[in-house]
């Protein structure tokens, strides 16, 4: 009733290829997009800010990037934290080392270091597939903090190897409240996805998703596979590399390399697998579930069992939240296996009949 | 299954989320709040049972046997971070929002997890302890205010194992030309003390040779391999978790003798000598605290805590190093807090007020006694200059079934490592544009 494109008459080319071509869409779009850019910042506490959001942003981000390599172009990674990684310290040495360097550039560059390292660990590619690819850039993932721990060059001598991340400054505005690094990230985030929507629907990502689909196929009829799997590997590291930046930046302040490990690599595979192989939104749900629902867990117990006068000890607590969201993950890939992007879209559709199905 | 039922799958873990982050006050009011950012699951779960139940042990005893700290009770909340960066950040966001005064003092039992907090402590208003941990330079509390490594650092634990190498030798004259090995977790953990050893060796002219050995270190054949062919006087082991008791094992089978051998205190709990087994017995540990159940507060704590009040955490882990080191973490914040609630008045303290507490500690031998933990700790005493107090550390040894102590509290090379420490925080200061000074009362 509500959400019913009949009336809604595409007359040109331009409006039938917009990215959001049913006008309820775009309403919803907008009104996400003023509750996250003027609503969030007017009204949620330091605690949602700095805790909840600013992380699920810069995970959304990550996830994004590993979505366009994994979900697109089809190449199985295991080393997003190793390209984060790069980006993050990549983006520190250059604001160390480059007098007057402005803070967004050392992020740009923290990506594009990010992705020629990716380029390099994204050669095998072109000669393995599927599990066998995913081994090889297990190889990015061990080398890369390995190697930010035994040159002490990466990490300006730090003897304990961490890296404490400089003040944000744009134009002379510094960025160190909580409410100021959560609207950078989301700007920068909000751009990103865009880009990466448009992205995905243009020649390059065309040529992706076949390379992904039959890739000899894909070469017959003249996509060059070679340029095309660098390019996903590319863009992917450039997306991880910012996330990277972002991580040390605006979330943590001070990172070291033992901190982008195996573990936070596969949680950012997850999100994808939970939110949806091969879709922007699916990102962003992903790595919302992944990364809110353990805490909403968490706090829901202690303050139930505070509430119901309970005392239980904190292991506890956390054991089962461990248990209820490794149930709920199984429980949404058996009724979702295609992820919460698809939950999303069947809900679309059933919306669009309602309340008169057929 | 339908897909209604999916949409209404999808739609619950919305509600779940929503409705789960509506703050309840946990702690009572008028009290003491202290902001716990624990860890009792996850790979190092095992060492943050004993640290934290010793931790909770004596808060709860200091509020059964004294009723609170002057009349004013302690409350607080524990949040669990699996030993996690990420997870610490938002344990701390969370327990920050808990009660008007902030968490007291955070102990994050975690290098890690310390850098991370290091950066917001200042904004916030919330000192950090790091007993035994964290970063070394922070000793400089004119650069680091808000940051308290108290009693000793990874600089005064290397040094002192010196020291305690060269007593063995018959003094420091007799290390020339001595040949030492440094077996390390490859860490930043385990990088820590090779500069201050490197320094050490030239100045008294024994040989180092530093052995890296990859996480976990449940495999050491080839360091223990190298350490054969280098045939070393001693061999200094700064290990964690698994690596000690496989290095302790694999020493044995190479057949070097353990009474050569000298950790650091995260390489000397029972965690590790026990794994171990009769391998350990004669291996040498320094300690910030020392182990036993013969002290008079943890006397109190097993007949009041546990027995009267049955609110004790477990009793097997009583009087093991890491519990011993949970009480005496929790005695400092009970102390800063009395101390400074006698500048400040007797009402519950923000961080900003403990923090001055923290400063102005004096725990000399009389207190400590007076406190019950008579020789568990060396006497403390804090200043603006120097956020670590004492620089003392005690050897203790390993005789098969429990730690004995070797020998008395000793100090390292403490010029040496207050030299670097300056050196360090200074070049912190100037990358981060710190005026260093210290903060008024």
């Amino acid at each position: 009733m509500l959400y019913r494109e009949a009336g809604q008459f595409r007359t040109s080319y331009a409006a039938d290829q917009q990215l959001l071509p049913i006008r309820q869409d775009r309403i919803l779009m907008a009104v996400l997009l003023a509750v996250a850019f003027v609503g969030v910042p007017l009204f949620a506490s330091d605690y949602w800010l700095t805790a909840l959001l600013t992380p699920f942003l810069v995970f959304a981000l990550a996830a994004l990037g590993l979505n366009i390599l994994t979900g697109y172009a089809g190449q199985l990674s295991l080393g997003t934290a190793a390209f984060m990684a790069v980006g993050a310290f990549a983006a520190y040495n250059f604001q160390l080392r480059v007098p007057g360097m402005p803070i967004l550039g050392s992020f740009v560059l923290g990506g594009l270091t990010a992705a020629v390292v990716g380029v390099a660990f994204g050669l095998p590619s072109l000669r393995i597939k599927g599990f066998y690819l995913a081994v090889a850039t297990l190889a990015a993932q061990f080398f890369i903090p390995w190697l930010l721990v035994k040159v002490p060059w990466f990490t300006n001598n730090s003897s304990s190897g961490v890296i404490t991340s400089q003040p944000i400054v744009i134009l002379g505005y510094v960025f160190d409240t909580p409410g100021s690094k959560y609207l950078l990230v989301l700007a920068i985030v909000a751009l990103m996805a865009l880009a990466a929507k448009n992205l995905v629907r243009s020649r390059i990502g065309r040529a992706w998703m076949a390379v992904r689909d039959m890739d000899v196929a894909a070469e017959v009829i003249g996509i060059r596979i070679m340029r095309t799997k660098l390019i996903a590997f590319a863009v992917s590291s450039f997306y991880c590399g910012v996330a990277g930046a972002l991580y040390a930046y605006a979330y943590l302040g001070s990172v070291e390399p033992d901190g982008f490990n195996l573990d936070l690599s596969f949680r950012i595979l997850f999100m994808i697998i939970i939110g949806g192989v091969g879709s922007i939104l699916g990102s962003f749900l992903g790595a919302a579930f992944i990364t809110l629902l353990p805490i909403f867990l968490d706090v829901l117990l202690v303050d139930g069992a505070l509430a119901l006068g309970l005392n239980l000890p904190s292991g506890a607590t956390s054991m089962v939240q461990l248990v209820v969201f490794g149930a709920l993950i199984i429980f949404f890939l058996i009724v979702e296996p295609h992820g919460l992007a698809r939950l999303w879209q069947i809900g679309k559709e059933k919306l669009r009949l309602w309340p008169f199905p057929y | 299954m339908k897909t209604w039922m999916r949409i209404l799958a999808g739609a619950t873990a919305l509600v779940i989320g929503a409705g789960a982050v509506a703050p309840v006050a946990a702690q009572q009011p008028n009290t003491q709040f202290i902001g716990i950012t624990g860890y009792r699951v996850g790979p190092y779960g095992a060492n943050g049972a004993a640290f934290f139940g010793g931790f909770i042990d004596y808060l709860n005893l200091v509020n059964e046997r004294d009723g609170g700290v002057n009349g004013v009770k302690l409350s607080w909340e524990e949040c669990e971070t699996e030993y996690n960066n990420a997870k610490g950040v938002e344990c701390y966001e969370r327990l920050k929002t808990r009660a008007g005064t902030g968490p007291t003092a955070i102990h994050p039992m975690s290098t890690g997890i310390t850098y991370a907090l290091m950066e917001k402590a200042p904004t916030d208003k919330i000192p950090l302890i790091t007993f035994g941990y964290g970063r070394t330079d922070a000793t400089d509390g004119r650069v680091f205010p808000w940051v308290f490594p108290l009693m000793s650092n990874y600089w005064d634990a290397a040094t002192g194992i010196v020291k305690f190498i060269g007593d063995k030798e018959g003094g420091d004259a007799k290390l020339k030309g001595k040949k030492i090995a440094l077996l390390y977790h490859d860490s930043a953990y385990g990088k820590e003390p090779i500069p201050v050893l490197e320094a050490e060796a030239t100045k008294l002219g024994f040989e180092l040779k530093t052995i890296p050995v990859p996480h976990p270190g449940n495999e050491q054949q080839s360091q223990w391999l190298q350490i054969r062919q280098y045939k070393p006087d001693w061999v200094i082991l700064w290990g964690w978790g698994v690596m000690t008791a496989t290095a302790l094992q694999t020493a044995q089978k190479t057949g070097y003798p353990r009474e050569k051998m000298v950790g650091n205190w995260w390489a000397g709990s029972e965690i590790d000598t026990v794994a171990a087994g009769p391998a350990a017995t004669g291996y040498y540990a320094a300690s910030l605290n020392l182990a036993g159940k013969s002290y008079p507060v943890t006397k109190d704590v097993e007949s009041i805590v546990y027995k009267k009040a049955n609110k004790g955490s477990k009793a097997e882990l009583v009087g093991t190093v890491l519990w011993n080191r949970g009480v005496a973490a929790a005695m400092f914040t009970v102390e800063a807090v009395r101390t400074a609630q006698a500048k400040f008045g007797k009402k519950p303290l923000t961080g900003e007020q403990v923090r001055w507490g923290i400063e102005n500690l004096d725990l000399n031998a009389a207190k400590l006694k007076s406190l019950g933990f008579d020789t568990m700790l060396p006497p403390l005493k804090l200043s603006c200059e120097d956020h670590g107090g004492s620089g003392q550390v005690r050897f203790q040894q390993w005789d098969g079934k429990e730690w004995k102590s070797a020998s008395d509290w000793m100090k390292g090379d403490t010029v040496l490592v207050r030299k670097m420490i300056e050196e360090s925080a200074a070049k912190y200061a100037t990358e981060k544009g710190i005026k260093a000074g210290c903060l008024p009362g």
